[in-house]
C-alpha cells in the first residue's frame, strides 16, 4: 500500500509537469513571449510543488501515526496482561509485530495473537491515514499552483527559489552531521558518567581498564574505567609512527622538491600516492602476517623478548602509512616557498642543503608542523592496523616491545564484544567521545599555526 | 680596480687556505649528506611498498591452485536417499558421507578401525558428502553405478601439497637393507650400511645439541637466580628471611642441577657417533619405503633401526640399494596437523596419480564458508557492490549541490563560514567516530521513525538495521562526502568567472548559469574526486565492521536490505580465523580489492588527463 502511495505522488508530480506545461503553452495563446518563464518551468515548479507537499504530508503523517500506534500498542499490552512490564513487555509487543508481518517470533502465544490482531487493525488505520493525506496534499498542490499559472506567472523564479532552498539544504548536511556525531556521543558519555557518578576523573586518571568484567553483577565500576593504559598506548604507537613517519616523509619531500630529477620524481611520487592509496585494513593484515613475526624473530636473534602484538610492529607500519601523507604535505608547503627566497641565498654562495636547511625550511615551518601535527591526529584514529596488529590487553608499560591497546582497539572490541550493547555503549562511546575531542584540537591547532604564523610573500 | 681597498692576492690566498679548503670540504659533505637522507628516505618508502606487495602477491600465489583427489565412488544410493538429497533444506547426509568414506578406504587399499578411518576420511572436505549429493540431484543416471569423483581435499591437505610442513625428502640410502621382524607384530628390525642415512644423523645431532643449547640456557638462567639468592641471604638479618631464602637457594640450585644433567645427556647423544636415538613426535619423522611398503622408524642407530610398520612391505626381506629408500619430513608430527599416516596415504596418492591440481576458481566465485578450503569471495564483492552504489547514489548528488551552493550561491557570512570550517574538520575525523554516529542513527532512526516509515520497503532493514549494505552506505556516503565537497568546490572554483560573466550577460539566471554553464565545466573534476573518494570508501572497514557489516555470511546479497559483507571486513574477518589455508585467502582477497583501487584510481587519472581544461 505505501509503496503504491509513493508512486502515486510521483505519478501526480510527472502528469502536474506535462498538465502545466501545455496549460502554460495555452494561456500563451500562440505568442509563446508573452509568458514571464518558458513553459518547461512551469512543469518544474508544478512537479517540485506536488513532490514536497506530498513527501511531506507522507513522512509527517507516518511519524504521527507510528507515534500513535505504538502508544495503541502499549495502552492495549497493560489492558490485556497488566502485569508485563519492561523487557518482556518489549518482546512481547515486537512479537506481535513479527507475527502480524508474518516473520518469526520468538514465542506465540494467546497474548501475542490478540496484540497481534490489535496490531493489524491499528496500523491498518494508519497506512490509509497516510496514503489518503499524502495522496490529498500532492492532488492539492497540484491544483492550487495549476490555478496560477497564468502568463505572467514567474514560474521560473519560484522554482528556482524551491530548487535554491534545496541546494542548501544540501550544506547543511555536514553540520547535521557535525551535530549527529556531537549528539550521539555527548548522549552516551553523559550516560556513562552519570552511571559511575560523574567521577570524570576515574575515567582521565586511573590506571585499571577492564569496565566489562563484573558488569552482569551491577553496574560499571568507576574503578576499572581508568583509560590512562590506553592513552598510553596509543601515545606510544603515534610516537613510533611519527618516528618512521616524520624523518622518513620529510627528508623524501626535501629531497623530491629541491635536488631530484624530473626523472626520479616521475617515479617516487606515484610510488608515495600508491602508499596512501593502500587502504588501512591491509596495512593491517602486513603487520600481522610480516613485520610482527620478522620483529620477534629479529629480537629473538638479538636475545629480546618481543611480543607476537608489539606496540613496535604497529607503530612501524603506521609510520608507513603515514609517510605519504607527512611528505605531500610537506612537499606542497616547500613548494610554496617562492624561488626569489632560493634564488638569494644562492647569490649570497649558499649551497643547496644550506638553503634546505636555513633558508626553506624555516620558511615552510608552520606548515610542516601542521603537517605533522595532522598526522599525529591519523595515527591516533587509525583503527585497522591496531585492531589487526596489537592486542587487548590494557597492559601499562614503556616496553614498545610489549603488548599494549588503544583507544581505537577498545571501542571496536567493546562494540563487537558479546555483551550487551547498551551496556558496552558507555564505555565505547566515551572513548570515541575523546578520540573526537583529541583529533579535533589537533586540527584545530594545525590549522591555527599556520594561519597565525604563515608568512605571505607575494 | 686596485684601488678598491681589497688585496685581491690576499683573498685569493683566503679562498686557497687550508682553513677554506676544509671548511669547503665540510660544507660540501654536508650538501652531500643531505641528498642521501633524502635517497634513503625514497628507498625507505620503495622498500616498504615492495614488501608490502611482495608479501601479498607471494601469498596470493600460494592459494592459486587447489588439490583434489579422484575417488572411484560406487553411487548405492536409495530412493529414500534420494527424497533426502531433494529436501530444499539440506540435512546431514550420513548416507553420502559414507559413500564418500568407502571410496576413500578403497583408493588407500584396506580396512581400518574407526580412529584410520576417521584420519583417513578427514583428509577430503567436509562437505564432499554434501557436494556428491547434488551432483547425484542433478544427474539422476549416476545412482547405483560407479562414478569418478573429483573430491576437494581438506585444508591441511592444501597446506601439505602447497609445502606449508615441508615435504618428503631423500635422507640417503646407499648400500642395502636387510629387514627382520621384531619381537612386537608390528615391529621390524633393520640392519644397513653404515655410510647410508648419514643427512638424517647429522639433522639429528644438530637437533640434539640446539635443544641442548636451550637447555643450557634456561639453566644460566638458574644460576644467576642462584647467585642473586645467594647474595640476598648473605645480607638477610632476620631468621625467617633466611630460611625462606635457603628454601628458595635450594630449589634453583635442583633446577640448574637437573638442566644441567639432561642438556650433558643430550650433547653425548649428540655427539657420541655411536648413540641410538629414540625418535619422538618431536623429532623428525624419518620413513623407509621398502617393498611397496611403508615403515616409520622408532629408534635410530648408526647401522641399525627398528621402526613400526605403517603399510605391510610385500616380503620381510633385505633390500639391495636402489630398492629402498628412506625418506625424511623435517618438520615434527607434533607440530603439524598431518600425522604421519595421513602424510604417506597422500603420498601413495600422489604416486598412483589420484591427486590434481586446478586452478582455484573457487575463490572468487564462492562466497564465505566456515570451511577454509571451501571460502570464497563473491558474497562479499557482491556487498561491497551494493555498499558503494549506495554510497555513490546518496554522496555523490548531495556533495554536488552542496558545493554548487557554497561556490555559487552563499553569501559570505558566519554561518557559510562555518560549514566551510565544518566539512574541513569532518574530514579529519577519524573513520571510527562515523562507525559510532552509524550505530546511532541506524538504530535511533529505526525507533523514532518506528517499523513502518517505508512499509515492506525497509523491513530487512528494521529487524536488523545494521549489516545491510544500506546502513554501510549511508555511513560511507556521510564520511566520502567532504572529500566530494572539498574536490568539487576546487573544481567549480576553477572555472574563470568570464565563463559566468558571459552566461549572465545573456540573460541567464544564477542558476541557469551554475546548472548549465559551470557544473558541465567543472564535472571531469568532480568525477575526478568522487571517483578517488570512492576508492577510499571502498577501502575503508573500521566504520563498516562497527555497524555490523563484519557478519559471517554464506550466501550473496540479493539487495541492499539484504545481510551482507564487504571486501575489506572479509578481510579483517580472514586474517582473525585460525586455519593457515586462511592466510593465503587474505592476501588474495586483498589482491582483488587492491585491482579494484588500482582501477579505479586510474579511471580518476584518465579522466583528469583526457578532459581537465586548463583555463
Amino acid at each position: 500500500m505505501l509503496p503504491l502511495t509513493l508512486l502515486g505522488i510521483v505519478v501526480i508530480a510527472i502528469g502536474g509537469f506535462a498538465l502545466a506545461r501545455s496549460r502554460a503553452v495555452l494561456v500563451a495563446d500562440g505568442n509563446l513571449s508573452s509568458l514571464h518563464s518558458r513553459p518547461g518551468y512551469h512543469g518544474l515548479y508544478m512537479l517540485l510543488r506536488v513532490l514536497m507537499f506530498g513527501l511531506g504530508a507522507y513522512i509527517l503523517v507516518n511519524i504521527i501515526g507510528s507515534t500513535l500506534v505504538g502508544s495503541q500498542m502499549r495502552a492495549t499490552l497493560t489492558e490485556l496482561a497488566p502485569d508485563l512490564t519492561g523487557l518482556k513487555a518489549d518482546t512481547a509487543l515486537s512479537d506481535a509485530r513479527a507475527i502480524a508481518t508474518g516473520t518469526i517470533a520468538s514465542k506465540t502465544d494467546a497474548l501475542r495473537e490478540a496484540l497481534a490482531e490489535t496490531f493489524l487493525r491499528i496500523d491498518g488505520q494508519r497506512i490509509w491515514a497516510i496514503a489518503i493525506v499524502s495522496i490529498l496534499a500532492a492532488l492539492g498542490a497540484a491544483y492550487t499552483t495549476f490555478r496560477q499559472i497564468k502568463p505572467g506567472f514567474r514560474a521560473r523564479n519560484r522554482a528556482e527559489r524551491v530548487m535554491r532552498r534545496g541546494l542548501m539544504v544540501t550544506a547543511a548536511v555536514a553540520i547535521l552531521t557535525t551535530i549527529g556525531i556531537l549528539l550521539s556521543l555527548i548522549g552516551e558519555t553523559l550516560n556513562f558518567f552519570s552511571g559511575i557518578d560523574w567521577r570524570v576523573d576515574a575515567f582521565l586518571f586511573g590506571t585499571t581498564w577492564s569496565p566489562l568484567s563484573g558488569v552482569h553483577e551491577g553496574s560499571i565500576s568507576a574503578d576499572k574505567v581508568g583509560a590512562i593504559p590506553l592513552f598510553a598506548g596509543t601515545l606510544m604507537i603515534t610516537v613510533i609512527a611519527m618516528l618512521v613517519a616524520v624523518p622518513v616523509g620529510l627528508f623524501a619531500a626535501i629531497y623530491l622538491s629541491e635536488f631530484a630529477s624530473p626523472m626520479v620524481r616521475a617515479w617516487a611520487k606515484p610510488m608515495l600516492e600508491i602508499l596512501a592509496g593502500i587502504p588501512t585494513v591491509v596495512y593491517g593484515f602486513f603487520a600481522a602476517i610480516t613485520v610482527a613475526p620478522a620483529l620477534v624473530s629479529f629480537g629473538g636473534s638479538l636475545g629480546l623478548t618481543v611480543q607476537a602484538e608489539s606496540a613496535l610492529a604497529a607503530g612501524v607500519v603506521m609510520g608507513i602509512m603515514i609517510i605519504p601523507f607527512i611528505s605531500s604535505l610537506s612537499d606542497d608547503v616547500i613548494n610554496a616557498v617562492p624561488q626569489a627566497l632560493r634564488d638569494g641565498s644562492f647569490g649570497l654562495g649558499a649551497t643547496r642543503s644550506e638553503t634546505v636547511m636555513k633558508v626553506v625550511l624555516p620558511a615552510a615551518l608552520p606548515g610542516i608542523v601542521s603537517a605533522v601535527l595532522l598526522g599525529i591526529s591519523r595515527a591516533v584514529g587509525e583503527t585497522m592496523i591496531v585492531v589487526m596488529a596489537v592486542g587487548q590487553s590494557a597492559n601499562l608499560t614503556w616496553n614498545p616491545l610489549d603488548k599494549v591497546t588503544t583507544v581505537t582497539v577498545q571501542i571496536v572490541m567493546l562494540i563487537l564484544g558479546d555483551t550487551e550493547a547498551s551496556t558496552a555503549a558507555g564505555p565505547a562511546y566515551t572513548l570515541g567521545f575523546t578520540l573526537f575531542v583529541a583529533t579535533l584540537a589537533l586540527n584545530v591547532f594545525a590549522l591555527r599555526i599556520v594561519s597565525k604564523y604563515r608568512q605571505k610573500y607575494d | 680596480m686596485a684601488d678598491a681597498g681589497i688585496d685581491m692576492t690576499a683573498l685569493s690566498a683566503k679562498h686557497t687556505a687550508p682553513e677554506s679548503r676544509s671548511l669547503l670540504s665540510r660544507r660540501h659533505g654536508a650538501e652531500w649528506r643531505l641528498k642521501l637522507y633524502g635517497i634513503l628516505a625514497i628507498a625507505i618508502a620503495a622498500a616498504a611498498l615492495i614488501l608490502l606487495v611482495y608479501t601479498i602477491v607471494t601469498k596470493t600465489f600460494g592459494v592459486a591452485y587447489e588439490y583434489y583427489v579422484s575417488l572411484d565412488v560406487q553411487m548405492d544410493l536409495s530412493e529414500r536417499d534420494m527424497k533426502r538429497i531433494e529436501d530444499p533444506n539440506p540435512r546431514l547426509l550420513p548416507k553420502l558421507d559414507k559413500v564418500v568414506r568407502n571410496s576413500m578406504m578403497e583408493a588407500a587399499g584396506g580396512e581400518f578401525d574407526r580412529k584410520t578411518r576417521r584420519a583417513l576420511s578427514s583428509l577430503v572436505s567436509t562437505d564432499a558428502g554434501l557436494e556428491l549429493g547434488g551432483i547425484a540431484k542433478a544427474d539422476r543416471d549416476l545412482i547405483g553405478g560407479p562414478y569418478r569423483y573429483e573430491a576437494l581435499l581438506d585444508d591441511q591437505v592444501q597446506l601439505y601439497f602447497k609445502g606449508d610442513f615441508g615435504r618428503l625428502e631423500d635422507a640417503g640410502s646407499e648400500g642395502p637393507l636387510e629387514l627382520r621382524k621384531g619381537t612386537d607384530p608390528n615391529q621390524v628390525e633393520m640392519v644397513f650400511a653404515s655410510s647410508s642415512l648419514g643427512q638424517m644423523r647429522l639433522l639429528m645431532q644438530e637437533r640434539r645439541s640446539r635443544e641442548a643449547g636451550n637447555l643450557r640456557r634456561t639453566a644460566r638462567d638458574q644460576e644467576r637466580a642462584f647467585t642473586e639468592t645467594e647474595a640476598a641471604l648473605a645480607d638477610a638479618t632476620t631468621e625467617a628471611e633466611r630460611t625462606r631464602l635457603a628454601e628458595q637457594l635450594e630449589v634453583f640450585r635442583a633446577a640448574r642441577d637437573d638442566f644441567n644433567s639432561r642438556a650433558d645427556a643430550l650433547e653425548t647423544e649428540a655427539t657420541d657417533p655411536q648413540n641410538t636415538f629414540e625418535l619422538t613426535s618431536r623429532d623428525p619423522s624419518l620413513l623407509i619405503r621398502v617393498n611397496r611398503g611403508w615403515i616409520k622408524v622408532s629408534s635410530f642407530g648408526p647401522d641399525a633401526m627398528s621402526g613400526i610398520v605403517i603399510d605391510p612391505p610385500e616380503r620381510l626381506i633385505a633390500a639391495d640399494e636402489g630398492d629402498w629408500t628412506a625418506f625424511v619430513l623435517a618438520r615434527p608430527e607434533a607440530s603439524r596437523k598431518l600425522n604421519d599416516r595421513q602424510v604417506l596415504w597422500l603420498e601413495n596418492f600422489e604416486r598412483e596419480g589420484k591427486i590434481e591440481k586446478r586452478l582455484n576458481e573457487r575463490l572468487l566465485f564462492q562466497s564465505d564458508s566456515s570451511n577454509a578450503e571451501l571460502a570464497g569471495i563473491w558474497g562479499a564483492l557482491v556487498g561491497s557492490f551494493w555498499t558503494m552504489i549506495v554510497t555513490f547514489l546518496l554522496a555523490f548528488p548531495i556533495g554536488v549541490m552542496a558545493s554548487i551552493y557554497l561556490e555559487e550561491f552563499a553569501p559570505k557570512n558566519r554561518l557559510t563560514n562555518f560549514i566551510e570550517v565544518n566539512i574541513n574538520n569532518l574530514a579529519a575525523v577519524p573513520s571510527i567516530v562515523f562507525g559510532l554516529l552509524g550505530i546511532t542513527v541506524l538504530i535511533s532512526g529505526v525507533k523514532l521513525f518506528g517499523v513502518e516509515l517505508f512499509d515492506g520497503l525497509l523491513k530487512s532493514v528494521t529487524e536488523d538495521p545494521r549489516s545491510t549494505p544500506l546502513a554501510g552506505g549511508v555511513v560511507l556516503a556521510l564520511m566520502s562526502l567532504p572529500t566530494i565537497i572539498i574536490a568539487s568546490r576546487a573544481s567549480i572554483k576553477a572555472v574563470p568567472p568570464s565563463i559566468r560573466d558571459a552566461a549572465l550577460g545573456l540573460g541567464a539566471s544564477r542558476l541557469q548559469t551554475a546548472t548549465h554553464h559551470v557544473l558541465p565545466l567543472a564535472m571531469p573534476g568532480i568525477l575526478t574526486g568522487s571517483i578517488i573518494a570512492m576508492a577510499q570508501a571502498l577501502g575503508e572497514t573500521a566504520p563498516l565492521i562497527i555497524v555490523g557489516m563484519n557478519a559471517f555470511i554464506q550466501d550473496p546479497p540479493g539487495d541492499p536490505l539484504d545481510k551482507a559483507n564487504v571486501l575489506p571486513s572479509l578481510i579483517y574477518l580472514w586474517n582473525n580465523q585460525s586455519e593457515r589455508l586462511f592466510d593465503g585467502k587474505t592476501a588474495m582477497a586483498i589482491t582483488v580489492l587492491l585491482v579494484f583501487l588500482i582501477l579505479m584510481n586510474a579511471l580518476a587519472v584518465l579522466l583528469r588527463k583526457r578532459f581537465e581544461r586548463r583555463w
